[in-house]
Formats: structure tokens, C-alpha cells, sequence
């Protein structure tokens, strides 16, 4: 019923001005509680309102105030236009409400029809345009607003909406209109933390993909040809992703956001912005939380020292702080670890500062999974191979006889202060009678004198336990010996724990 | 060659010496103009001349003769084409007298006008023999033996027994009397013909003789079966062992002297042998086969296998010329003695082998000894229970016996033990003795499922036996399949609601001893259903992003992992991945529940059972246990220690384990956490559960209790117990335990406080220096001068020909030109004779031609005259 009701509307409406008033039936039905219905008006709206656009049937300029207007003394055209025009509005804003039903076939259908308006507001300004081509900012603002909402995820139609993305004017005035709900937004809410909005920015503005080169700002939504020139630099790109990051990284965030910001920042960040060194606050507060988000700072921290002159005061005793027991089992141990590789690489730094690094990572070795143990040995090696001078930690001829107490200070803050270079590293030692072989063999290697070459950690930093367990399962073996002690059961060999323990019932 | 060369020279000399040239000879030798010395440069001592002095004459002499005889002969013979045959026997045979040549030259004549009436008759003339006896002879023997004509039997018995009582004592079985017969017959004077044909006759009378014998007891047999068949009806109660046993002494009894004589004969054959083992030298035998095992245990788990095999340095020694050739090893036997004999090497090792037989079988295989050992059992139908079971119990007896205290379970178990015999009488008796290997899980699911579990194992036992891979070529590969199946069906038992855990329990045996059958099976199924497990686990990270500790089938995998290979291995195929999997098991998997906390402190237990032998050391069973302590403690200020990953310092479980309500602390009692609590928790009442968190509160100390006496030699051991250490002094609300657990935490912390601490810096092993390669420079002894020296054997052997060719072809040379002069000297001597010859004819005719003109002149003159 309601698609015959919205079909013969069309046409009506559509085929003469006459029947005009038969817009409010479709945009009454926009309102509908059924789904299809829902569906079908949005499709007969677009199909409405992008034929009157394209005939230019609604008004253009200053809209004026409804009800005056009616009595001013325009033209019956005009009128006729105006009154269009208002309704015209009202399907838009409906449309934006739409984009926050339960369905997420109504949302994405009344986005992709508001895209639709924009692209040809674009081709068919409606406001009078001092240059040709203008964009429709208003109606994009809108949208924006509608798809970051402020109670529910809506990740799944942003991902939908990273299509437009790919036009480089539309991200333009995307990251504008970003920047500007993220001011309105966190202004109105007053530091009152709002997760959800911030995820949705987040997941709004972290896939944005700049272009790196003036030349590769080309990428336009369909309606422009090249020859009309869109005040579209890339510095001005460049600003706006600034300002939008800026202005996004401003407030609180949440521990999650906020390391999945830090491992995007060094990479697709940090590199487009006009001016790096303005996230050095950000990273430095970052850097200072401590746990896995240190180290995520530290990735952006290395960009800017090592590209932008960032002077860190106390770079290495916060490095050698954020050493703790976690590091060899959160998620982003490679990173950090290939950091640090990069960190220790020089050879100018003080070996009772290596030593400290060396002493600290062995202590927490101690309790470490063996595919990091398979890592990090040979990174200590090779820390060792860099500062021969540190090589008394293995090999201390004529020392102290019997020590009472490990000389290092595994509490003390400073690496200058830690004495680890009166230690020895019993901890590689003790990792000397570790279950897993290769961890045992790898240890070993501090026995003998170690060779001149470096080992390549690169393939180690990602080795995951399956990975291990894998290269476990496919080494050949030769026989299978086996157990020689007669089974008794279960639970049947002598002094058995489990007997003591578990009952088999 | 040499010697043949020599004797034949010694011939040659020896007839020389009868020739009356010989005496001539000797005189030329003795002629100063006849000899030609040849002169020598140097006198060397010891050196052997052959050429010293030659005899021109004599042997230019003997060419020529020779060449006479033969060359000449050709060349006389060389426009001829027939050749003169003489083919008279003997005619040139000076060696053979002349009467003897007649005889034997009317013998032949007689052969070939004598006409064959039967070629094929082989048999008639000769006789075949075997050990002296005649083939027919020992043929008929055998007919009689077959044959159950006893008479006759005895009869030839008794004649063999004569021969053999009054012979001398010699060998037993001789049989002297045809061929004494024969000498008689031949002593008698009578003619060839007459021998011979008495000869034939004799042989014919004989086969006719066995051949009507034959049919006789042919007959004979015919009607006694027939006369059987008619009694069988009758006999058929009886079992044929004793019917056989019937016959036996239907046999003429042997007299009791013969018997002994007999078993004399035979011993004299027997070889020495050593003597039964005691039971003492049996149990040294077993200590020392366990001891070999446990020092080849030992070995893998110091991992020095490998090291051995391929990392030995090998002997570089300073002749080496780093060629890469390497002399082969000399594996020549050394004289050796043992026990005061010489050792002959082969016979001798085998023998001794075979007499120590049984350990050394039992030692490579026991499994298969306990086969044998059940197999006789079954045959003879005794009433002992399994041989499985037996050897456990045996096993148990003992052990009990050494052991001074004695465990609690055992002794339940022998005190049912009657009640299990009689159950598993009952179930061997049930079932069917053959069983098919089940080619699918299913299958055997089928067979085993729903059964009790006295029969599950009999049908096990009973696949086993019927099914040994020595008994038919496919049973090696059915038998393999059936290990996977029964780990299946194992891990199907622990799925089921409620597990059945004694039958798997019992299950583990049959599965020990496929095992040992086919290791290389087992392990490819258990690493299958390793990586299985993994891969599940790392799916589940992956999509879920945690993972949740495996089911019970997965851990009684593991503990049967622990049971059937050995767990000290520096590295083995199986337990290695084991290790690894447990491992991501302890620090991947999130601790949400109370099951988790048990599967999880069922891992710490695993983890110590693997490590137990070869005191390796886990940090991550440290890191869990100090987490399950963290979750049993109120209040959260971390202090002096960290929780890593799958625990969190704070928030959702972070108090899994905390026990608050004070009634049921006191009424808590230690007691064995019951494996079924992982599938399901039972009748969860608070109290229940709170007594729960305190059981494995307990274990969790015990456990830490055994770590800190296993890790105690580590040199880092403080550090690594630092954590737990703080945790117990400082946080934890021991005053508000009930009193086993206060002893429990006092124990763990004892433990951990009595190990000393000391730390000796460390020292790296000393580089040895490399030697630098030194090369002494080669040195050939030389063995004999005036020899060609040098080369390799071949060489040598090439040169030497290479002379001797060399040497032949010249004198081959010398000996054509010599034959060729020997010919021209010939045809001269010839043409001159020719020439001489046509000369004095030509003279007679000129001298008859001048005496004929004469005669004419003087006819002439007389003429004239008249």
C-alpha cells in the first residue's frame, strides 16, 4: 500500500506543481514504523528531491523565514521554489534523525541518499556561490554530526561512509566539520568523559589516508572538472588534519583509545602533520602514564627525537623505568622491543647504563614466556657485543668470592645507582636449566666467549608461541624414546603429586 | 704354480738323468771349452745367481733337436693334408702292460657289440650311497620305521644293537655288514660274469622284495583305517592327546639299558652350558638393565646425544693432509681369551648369546616377554589373573616390601585384589578369544563402549595378541591405528557426563604397552592431538582475543603424555610441544572460574611432574602460582611484587579465591580435589565452594612448597621467589586460616628460607687455542734396494707386467728369428743336397757320354787304321 502511495505521489508531484502538497504524504511515511516503508520513502525522497535539484526547482539563496515569506512579495515561481525549498530541508534533516534508527539498512540508506544531496548541492549550489562550485558545507556538517553520535557505536556505518573519504574535498571539509563538532561537542559536555563519542571520532578519523604530494590532491567528488580551481593546498590539508587531531587529543581519553591512537601515531600521524613537534606534549604526558602506554609513546617519542630534535631530558632512565615484568607479555612486546634495539644501539652510551639495562632485563627474564626468552637473550648477546665493557657481567675472573647478596638494586630508579656492574648474570644462569631446549641452548652461549657478529633479532621480535610450538612439532626426530618405568595407572607413578592432590572421581 | 713349476723341473731332471745323454752332459760340464762363464762387475754377498755359468753347446743342441721334432716336422708336412689317427687303445701308452691293454681293449669291444636293452636303467649297476650306506638300505629302514610292522623293526634294532653293544663302542649307526659281505663274496674265487650277474639278480630280488612290501603295508594301513573309523564313534570322549599318548605305548618299550646308552650317545654331542641364574644374579640383571636405562635417561636429558653425534671434535692427527681421506677402521679380530678359552669370535658369541637369551630379549622388548609369558598361560588354561595385572601386583609386592611406608591405595588394592580376579575370570570367560583390530574409532567404540572395565581391558589384551605384528604382515599398521583410537576413545571417556575416570585409569596400561610396541605411531598421535589442541587455542585467540583453559580430555592427554614418554629429556618429539602447549596454557588463558583455578593448578602439577627428574625450571608455573595466591588475598595495594598477564592486579576475579566467611574455615578439612569438579560444580553450596577455594589455596602452597626444593640449587633462586615470598610474609591473612593451611604456608615459607644464599661471580670457560696444523713431512721406508719401489700396489703390479710382456715378447721375438734361421739353414741343406745331387748326375751322364765318344773315335781310328 505504502509503495503505491509513495510511486503515485512521486508522480504527482513530480508531473505537476499542483499536486505539490502530496510531498508531505512521502515525507509523513519517512516517519513510518515499519522498515520497507522506511526504506522505500527514503528511495522515493532521493528520487524526489534529485529530480527537483537537477530541474534547479528550489529556491536559491538566503532562505527566508517560512511564514513571512509566503506574504512577501516574491513571485508565485518563487514561492513555489521556497516553499519547496522548506521542504526540502525538513526531508534532510529527517534523513539525518533516520541515521540514527535501530535498522542499519534505514542508516545506510539515508546516508548514502545525503551523500547523494551533497554531490548535487555541489553540481546545483544552493547558495549563491561568489566563485563556481562551492561546496555544501551545511548539509556535510550535518552528517558528520549524525555519524558520530554521542550514545551509540556507530563504527559499522562509518566504515561505510570511509568511501567518501577517497575524495579529497569531501575529507577536507569531513575533518573540518570533525574539528568543529569535537570543540561543540566536548564544550557542552564539559570534561564529562564521553567514550563512545570519542570512539566513533576515532574510528571516523584514524583510517583517513593523506596524500603525501601536492599532485596527489586530484581525487575530486564527481561534479568538479579539473579546470575550476578548489582553494584545496596541501598545507591547507596538512592544517585541518592538524587541527582535527588537535583538537580530538585535546581531552581525556580512555585507556583503550588511547593506545590505539599511540600505535597509529608514528605512522599515519605523525608524519602528515604541518608541525610534529606539537604532539610533544601529548607524548610526553603519554610517556609519563607508565605500562603499555609508555611504551606506545615511545614509538612517536623516537619519531621526533630522531627526526625533529626533540631533546628528552632523562630519555634512558625512563626507558629503563618502564622495564617491569609485564613487557615480555603484553601484546606489543616486538615494538617495544625493536625500539629498544634501536635505543641501546649506540655505542656512545655509559656501559654502567647498558649493564643496568642488561641486569634489569635478565632479573625479568625470570619470569618471562620462553618465546620471549628466545628473544631476548640473544639481544642481551648482542648488547654485549656493542659494550664489550659490560662483559664483566659474564665474566668476572678474581672477583669477590661467595657474595652474601646480589650486588644489583632492582629497585632503584636510577641505572647510575643500580650497581649492576659489580653483578654477575646468574639470572642467564638459571635460564641455563630452562624446560624449553632452545631457551637452555640459547643461554648457554654465555658460557664460551661470544663471536664478533651480531644476531639478527628482526625474525625473533615476532616469534609467538604457536609459532614455537609449531617449529616444535615439525623438527624430526630420529627415535622417540621411551618411558621405561611400568605404568600403574593413572595416577600410579611412586610419590606421584596428583595422588596426593587430585581424586579420580 | 710355483711349486707345480718346480716338480715338473725335478721330473724333467730326473729323466735326464736316466738318459744316456745325461752322462754326456755332465761330461760337457765337466769340459773347460764346453762352458762359458759369465763375468760379473761386482761381487754381491747374498745374492743368487742363476747365469753364472751357461753351456752354449748343449743348448744350442736341445733347440735344435726340439725344433727338429717339431718345426721340422711342419715344415715336411706342409703341402700335406691327411692326417694318420691312431685311435687302438693304449697304443702309445707305454704305462699300461700289454695284457691289461688287451683286456681292456676286448672289454670295450665287448661294450660296443653288446646292444642296450633299457637305457634308462640307471639304477642297475650302481648303487647310490649316502655316508657309506646304500640309498636303498637306508630306504627300506625308513619303510619300516613308517610302516608300524614291528617286527621286523626289532628284528633290524636288534641287529643294529649287537653291532653297536659289541662293536667297540663306535659310532651307532655304522653299518658294517653289507660291505663285509661284499669283501667275503669277492675273497671267494669266482669269475667276473658269475660277480656280476649274482650282483644284478641280487638287486632285482631286493626291489621286488620292497615293492610288494609296500603294497602290503599299504593295505595294512587302509584297513586299520577303516577299522578306526568304525571305533571312532566310540572313542570320541577321548581327547587326542591321550589317544596319542595310547599309541605311544602300543610301542614296544625300549630297554632301559638302550635308553641310556642312547642318551650317552647324544650327550657326548652336547655342548657346555652354563648354569641356571639364581634369583639374586636375576634381580643384579634387572638392576642393571634399569640402571643402563637410567643412565641412557640421564644422558638425553643433558642433551649430550646430540652433541656427541655431530658436534665431536674429530682428531686431526699431524699426518693428515686434510685430504678428507680417512683410513678405514681396522676391524680385524683380536686374539682374545675368556674364561681361559680362546675366543673364536662367532660361534662362540652366539652361543653365549642364545644362553643368555631371555634377558636380552626381555631387555629389548619386555612387552613382548609378557606376551609370550600370557600367551602359555592362556594355553594351559590356568586360573591366574591377567599377566598385566600379575606383573603390577608382583611388582606392587615388592615394592611395598622396600618401601617403609606403606601408601593407602595399595593396600585397598590388595585386599580387593580376589574380588578383581574373580571379575576378570568372568570376563575372559564372557568373551570371545579372537578379536579383529577395529579399523575405525567407531568400530572400537562399538567393541569397548558400555562394557565393564574388566572386559574393556581383556578385549584390549586380546586385539593385542591376536593381532601381534609377527604373526601376519598387516598387523603392524592395524595395530598402530589402534593406539589413536584408544586416545580417542580416552579423551571421549573424559568428555562424557560425568567422566569415567577409573576406566581411564585402567585404559592407560593397554595404551603403555602400544606404546612400546610402536613409538613412532604413539608419538605421531599424541603430537596430532597436541596440534589440534595449539591450533584450537590459537583460533580462539585470534577471534575471541583470550583463550579459556582445554577440557579434562586435554589434561588427562598431557598426564598420559607424562606416563609414556619420559619427561627429562633435554629434547624429545613428544614432550617438548608438551611443555610449549602448557606453557601458552598457563599464560594465555584467562582464570574466570573456580574450574579454572583446578585445571589451572592441574597444569602447576603436570609442569612439576615433567621437570621433577631433570629440575628445570618454569618461570611460568612460578608466575601462575603467584597469581593464584594474589586472587586468595584481600586487600589489593600491590606492593613488592607484580601479577603477570592472565592475572590483573585488579578488577573482575581478582578475589576468586578469597575465603571471608570465618565458620567455613573452620570447618574446612584438607582433602583430594575430585577431577570430576572440572566438568561440573557439583551442588554449588557457599560453603562447599568456599571449601573448594581453601583445597586449592593448600595446593597451590604445596606447591610451592615442592618448587622452592626443586629450584633450590638455582643460583637466581631468590629472585625468583622474591615475589611469592612478599606475598606470603606480607600479605597474606594467615592468622585467619585454619591451622592445616597455617602449617602448609609455614612449610612453603620454610622451605624457601632454608636455601642459602650464595653467589660466586661468574666465569666464562676458558678458549682453548687453536693448535696451528703441523705436517711432518712423509717418509716411505724402504724395504729391499734394487727393487722398483714406489706406488700403489697396482702400480707395482703393472710395472712388473708391463716387464714381463716386455721380457716374453723379446724372447718370443728371438725364438721366431731363430726358428726362422733354423728353417733357412734347412732349405739350404736341401737345395745344396738338390744341387750336388743334379752335379754328379750331370758328371755320370758327361763321363758315359765321353766313354761312349771314346769308344766311337777308337771305332773310328780302328776304322782308319783298317
Amino acid at each position: 500500500v505504502a509503495a503505491a502511495v509513495l510511486a503515485s505521489s512521486l508522480e504527482s508531484v513530480l508531473g505537476s506543481r499542483g499536486c505539490a502538497n502530496r510531498v508531505f504524504d512521502i515525507l509523513e511515511l519517512l516517519q513510518a514504523d515499519e522498515e520497507d516503508v522506511i526504506l522505500s520513502a527514503i528511495r522515493t525522497c532521493s528520487r524526489l528531491f534529485g529530480a527537483l535539484l537537477e530541474r534547479g526547482e528550489l529556491f536559491v539563496g538566503q532562505l527566508p523565514d517560512p511564514e513571512p515569506s509566503l506574504t512577501d512579495d516574491y513571485s508565485a515561481e518563487d514561492k513555489y521554489k521556497i516553499w519547496m525549498r522548506h521542504r526540502y530541508n525538513s526531508c534532510v534533516n529527517c534523513l539525518a534523525e533516520l541515521m540514527g534508527h535501530e535498522s542499519f539498512q534505514v542508516k545506510e540508506l539515508s546516508l548514502s541518499t545525503l551523500m547523494k544531496f551533497v554531490e548535487l548541492e555541489g553540481k546545483y549550489p544552493l547558495v549563491k556561490a561568489e566563485f563556481k562550485g562551492s561546496f555544501p558545507r551545511e548539509l556535510l556538517k550535518l552528517i558528520v554530526e549524525n555519524l558520530i553520535p554521542c550514545e551509540e557505536d556507530s563504527s559499522l556505518l562509518i566504515s561505510h561512509f570511509q568511501e567518501y573519504m577517497e575524495y579529497d574535498d569531501v575529507r577536507y571539509f569531513v575533518m573540518k566539520a570533525v574539528a568543529e563538532n569535537v570543540g561543540q561537542v566536548m564544550q557542552k559536555t564539559k570534561e564529562v568523559p564521553l567514550p563512545v563519542y570519542q570512539q566513533n571520532v576515532f574510528s571516523l578519523i584514524s583510517p583517513i589516508s593523506m596524500p603525501n604530494k601536492e599532485n596527489e590532491l586530484v581525487n575530486f567528488m564527481p561534479w568538479f572538472n579539473s579546470l575550476f580551481s578548489f582553494p584545496l593546498s596541501l598545507q591547507e590539508h596538512k592544517r585541518a588534519f592538524e587541527r582535527m587531531w588537535l583538537g580530538f587529543l585535546k581531552h581525556k581519553l580512555p585507556t583503550g583509545l588511547y593506545k590505539k591512537v599511540l600505535v597509529i601515531l608514528h605512522d599515519s600521524i605523525l608524519p602528515y602533520l604541518n608541525e610534529p613537534t606539537l604532539m610533544i606534549d601529548f607524548l610526553t604526558v603519554a610517556y609519563d602514564i607508565g605500562g603499555a602506554i609508555s611504551l606506545l609513546a615511545l614509538n612517536g617519542l623516537f619519531v621526533l627525537i630522531h627526526q625533529h630534535n626533540l631533546e628528552y631530558p632523562d630519555f634512558y632512565k625512563k626507558l629503563y623505568s618502564l622495564l617491569d615484568p609485564s613487557i615480555y607479555h603484553v601484546k606489543y612486546r616486538a615494538r617495544f622491543f625493536h625500539l629498544a634495539n634501536l635505543f641501546l644501539s649506540s655505542s656512545h652510551l655509559p656501559a654502567y647504563l647498558v649493564a643496568a639495562f642488561i641486569k634489569r632485563l635478565s632479573r625479568l627474564a625470570l619470569t618471562a614466556p620462553p618465546q620471549a626468552l628466545l628473544m631476548v637473550i640473544p639481544f642481551i648477546c648482542n648488547l654485549f657485543r656493542r659494550h664489550p665493557a659490560c662483559k664483566i657481567l659474564v665474566h668476572r675472573p678474581g672477583g669477590p668470592e661467595d657474595l652474601s647478596e646480589d650486588p644489583y638494586i632492582m629497585d632503584e630508579e636510577e641505572p647510575s645507582e643500580s650497581r649492576a656492574l659489580e653483578s654477575s648474570l646468574w639470572e642467564l644462569q638459571t635460564l641455563q636449566s630452562h624446560y624449553h631446549p632452545d631457551v637452555a641452548q640459547a643461554a648457554a652461549v654465555v658460557n664460551q666467549s661470544l663471536s664478533e657478529l651480531e644476531d639478527d633479532i628482526s625474525d625473533l621480535l615476532e616469534l609467538s608461541a604457536y609459532e614455537l610450538f609449531d617449529r616444535e612439532l615439525k623438527k624430526k626426530a630420529t627415535s622417540v624414546p621411551l618411558e621405561f618405568e611400568q605404568v600403574r595407572g593413572l595416577f600410579g607413578k611412586k610419590n606421584s603429586l596428583f595422588a596426593e592432590h587430585f581424586a579420580l572421581e | 704354480m710355483g711349486k707345480v713349476a718346480k716338480q715338473r723341473k725335478k721330473g724333467l731332471g730326473a729323466a735326464r738323468a736316466k738318459d744316456p745323454s745325461g752322462t754326456v752332459t755332465s761330461m760337457v760340464k765337466n769340459n773347460p771349452f764346453e762352458v762359458k762363464v759369465n763375468k760379473q762387475k761386482f761381487q754381491i754377498l747374498g745374492r743368487r745367481t742363476k747365469h753364472d755359468v751357461g753351456l752354449p753347446g748343449v743348448s744350442r743342441s736341445k733347440a735344435v733337436k726340439k725344433r727338429t721334432q717339431t718345426l721340422l716336422k711342419e715344415y715336411k708336412e706342409r703341402e700335406k693334408s691327411n692326417v694318420f689317427k691312431d685311435k687302438r687303445f693304449g697304443e702309445y701308452n707305454t704305462k699300461i702292460s700289454p695284457e691289461e691293454k688287451m683286456m681292456k681293449r676286448f672289454a670295450l669291444e665287448r661294450q660296443q657289440n653288446h646292444e642296450k636293452k633299457s637305457i634308462y636303467n640307471l639304477n642297475e649297476d650302481e648303487e647310490l650311497t649316502h655316508y657309506g650306506q646304500s640309498l636303498a638300505d637306508i630306504e627300506k629302514l625308513h619303510d619300516i620305521i613308517d610302516s608300524d610292522s614291528d617286527a621286523e623293526e626289532g628284528g633290524v634294532l636288534s641287529a643294529e644293537l649287537t653291532a653297536a653293544h659289541f662293536g667297540g663302542g663306535g659310532g651307532l649307526l655304522r653299518k658294517k655288514t653289507l660291505a663285509g659281505e661284499q669283501d667275503e663274496e669277492e675273497e671267494r674265487p669266482k669269475s667276473r660274469k658269475e660277480l656280476i650277474e649274482e650282483l644284478i639278480a641280487k638287486s632285482k630280488q631286493e626291489k621286488r622284495d620292497r615293492q610288494t612290501q609296500r603294497e602290503n603295508a599299504l593295505e595294512l594301513t587302509e584297513k586299520l583305517d577303516t577299522d578306526w573309523k568304525e571305533i571312532q564313534t566310540l572313542l570320541a570322549h577321548k581327547t587326542p592327546k591321550s589317544e596319542r599318548k595310547d599309541k605311544e605305548e602300543q610301542k614296544p618299550r625300549p630297554d632301559e639299558y638302550d635308553i641310556i646308552v642312547r642318551e650317552l650317545g647324544f650327550e657326548m654331542k652336547a655342548q657346555p652350558s652354563d648354569r641356571m641364574k639364581t634369583e639374586e644374579e636375576l634381580a643384579k640383571e634387572e638392576q642393571e638393565r634399569l640402571q643402563k636405562l637410567e643412565a641412557d635417561r640421564l644422558r638425553r636429558m643433558h642433551g649430550k646425544d646430540e652433541h656427541e653425534n655431530k658436534k665431536k671434535p674429530k682428531h686431526m692427527s699431524a699426518d693428515d693432509l686434510a685430504d678428507g681421506f680417512i683410513l678405514d677402521k681396522d676391524d680385524r679380530r683380536l686374539l682374545s681369551y675368556k674364561d681361559g678359552k680362546l675366543n673364536v669370535g662367532n660361534e662362540e658369541e652366539d652361543d653365549k648369546e642364545e644362553e643368555g637369551g631371555k634377558e636380552e630379549e626381555s631387555e629389548g622388548e619386555p612387552a613382548s616377554e609378557d606376551e609370550e609369558e600370557a600367551i602359555v598361560e592362556e594355553d594351559n588354561a590356568t586360573d591366574s589373573p591377567s599377566d598385566l595385572e600379575s606383573d603390577t601386583e608382583s611388582e606392587e609386592d615388592d615394592t611395598a616390601n622396600e618401601e617403609q611406608k606403606k601408601n593407602k591405595r595399595n593396600e585397598k588394592k590388595l585386599q580387593s585384589e580376589d574380588e578383581q580376579n574373580a571379575k576378570i575370570e568372568a570376563a575372559r570367560a564372557e568373551l570371545p578369544y579372537t578379536f579383529v583390530v577395529p579399523e575405525s574409532y567407531e568400530k572400537l567404540k562399538s567393541l569397548l563402549f558400555g562394557r565393564i572395565i574388566e572386559q574393556q581391558l581383556v578385549i584390549l589384551e586380546r586385539i593385542q595378541k591376536c593381532n601381534h605384528p609377527s604373526l601376519a604382515v598387516g598387523n603392524k599398521a592395524k595395530l598402530e591405528k589402534l593406539f589413536g583410537f584408544l586416545l580417542e576413545y580416552i579423551g571421549e571417556l573424559a568428555t562424557v557426563e560425568p567422566p569415567e575416570l577409573q576406566t581411564i585409569d585402567r585404559l592407560v596400561l593397554p595404551l603403555y604397552s602400544l606404546c612400546q610396541m610402536f613409538p613412532e605411531a604413539a608419538s605421531n598421535s599424541v603430537k596430532f592431538v597436541l596440534r589440534d589442541a595449539a591450533h584450537d587455542m590459537e583460533e580462539m585467540i585470534e577471534v575471541k582475543g583470550r583463550a579459556t583453559f582445554p577440557g579434562l580430555d586435554m589434561l588427562i592427554y598431557l598426564k598420559i603424555t607424562a606416563i609414556i614418554f619420559p619427561t627429562s629429556d633435554f629434547w624429545h618429539p613428544v614432550v617438548t610441544p608438551a611443555l610449549v602447549y602448557m606453557s601458552q596454557l598457563l599464560t594465555k588463558c584467562q582464570v574466570m572460574t573456580l574450574q579454572d583455578v583446578v585445571k589451572g593448578l592441574f597444569v602447576c602439577c603436570l609442569f612439576l611432574e615433567y621437570v621433577s627428574l631433570s629440575q628445570r625450571f618454569v618461570p611460568e608455573l612460578i608466575n601462575f602460582l603467584l597469581g593464584i595466591l594474589h586472587i586468595a588475598i584481600p586487600q589489593k595495594q600491590v606492593q613488592g611484587y607484580t601479577v603477570v598477564h592472565p592475572f590483573r592486579p585488579a578488577g573482575k576475579n581478582s578475589e576468586l579465591l578469597l575465603v571471608c566467611d570465618k565458620k567455613d574455615m573452620e570447618t574446612w578439612k584438607k582433602q583430594n580435589l575430585p577431577l570430576t569438579i572440572v566438568t561440573r560444580l557439583k551442588e554449588s553450596s557457599k560453603t562447599e565452594m568456599n571449601h573448594f577455594r581453601l583445597s586449592c589455596l593448600a595446593l597451590c602452597l604445596d606447591l610451592i612448597k615442592k618448587c622452592a626444593a626443586l629450584y633450590g640449587s638455582l643460583s637466581s633462586f631468590h629472585e625468583i621467589m622474591q615475589p611469592i615470598r612478599v606475598l606470603l610474609t606480607e600479605h597474606m591473612p594467615v592468622s585467619e586460616y585454619p591451622k592445616q593451611l597455617q602449617e602448609l604456608h609455614q612449610n612453603a615459607l620454610k622451605e624457601m628460607e632454608d636455601k642459602g644464599k650464595r653467589y660466586t661471580p661468574l666465569v666464562c670457560e676458558k678458549k682453548k687455542p687453536v693448535p696451528l696444523k703441523l705436517y711432518t713431512p712423509k717418509i716411505v721406508k724402504v724395504l729391499e734396494f734394487g727393487r722398483k719401489q714406489g706406488g700403489s700396489k697396482e702400480e707395482q703390479e703393472r710395472k712388473m707386467l708391463i716387464h714381463k710382456h716386455k721380457r716374453e715378447f723379446k724372447g718370443a721375438v728371438r725364438e721366431i728369428r731363430k726358428d726362422n734361421q733354423f728353417l733357412a739353414r734347412m732349405q739350404l741343406s736341401e737345395t745344396i743336397e738338390r744341387d750336388s745331387d743334379r752335379k754328379r748326375k750331370v758328371k755320370q751322364l758327361f763321363s758315359s757320354l765321353a766313354t761312349q765318344e771314346g769308344e766311337w773315335k777308337a771305332m773310328k781310328r780302328k776304322k782308319f787304321k783298317n
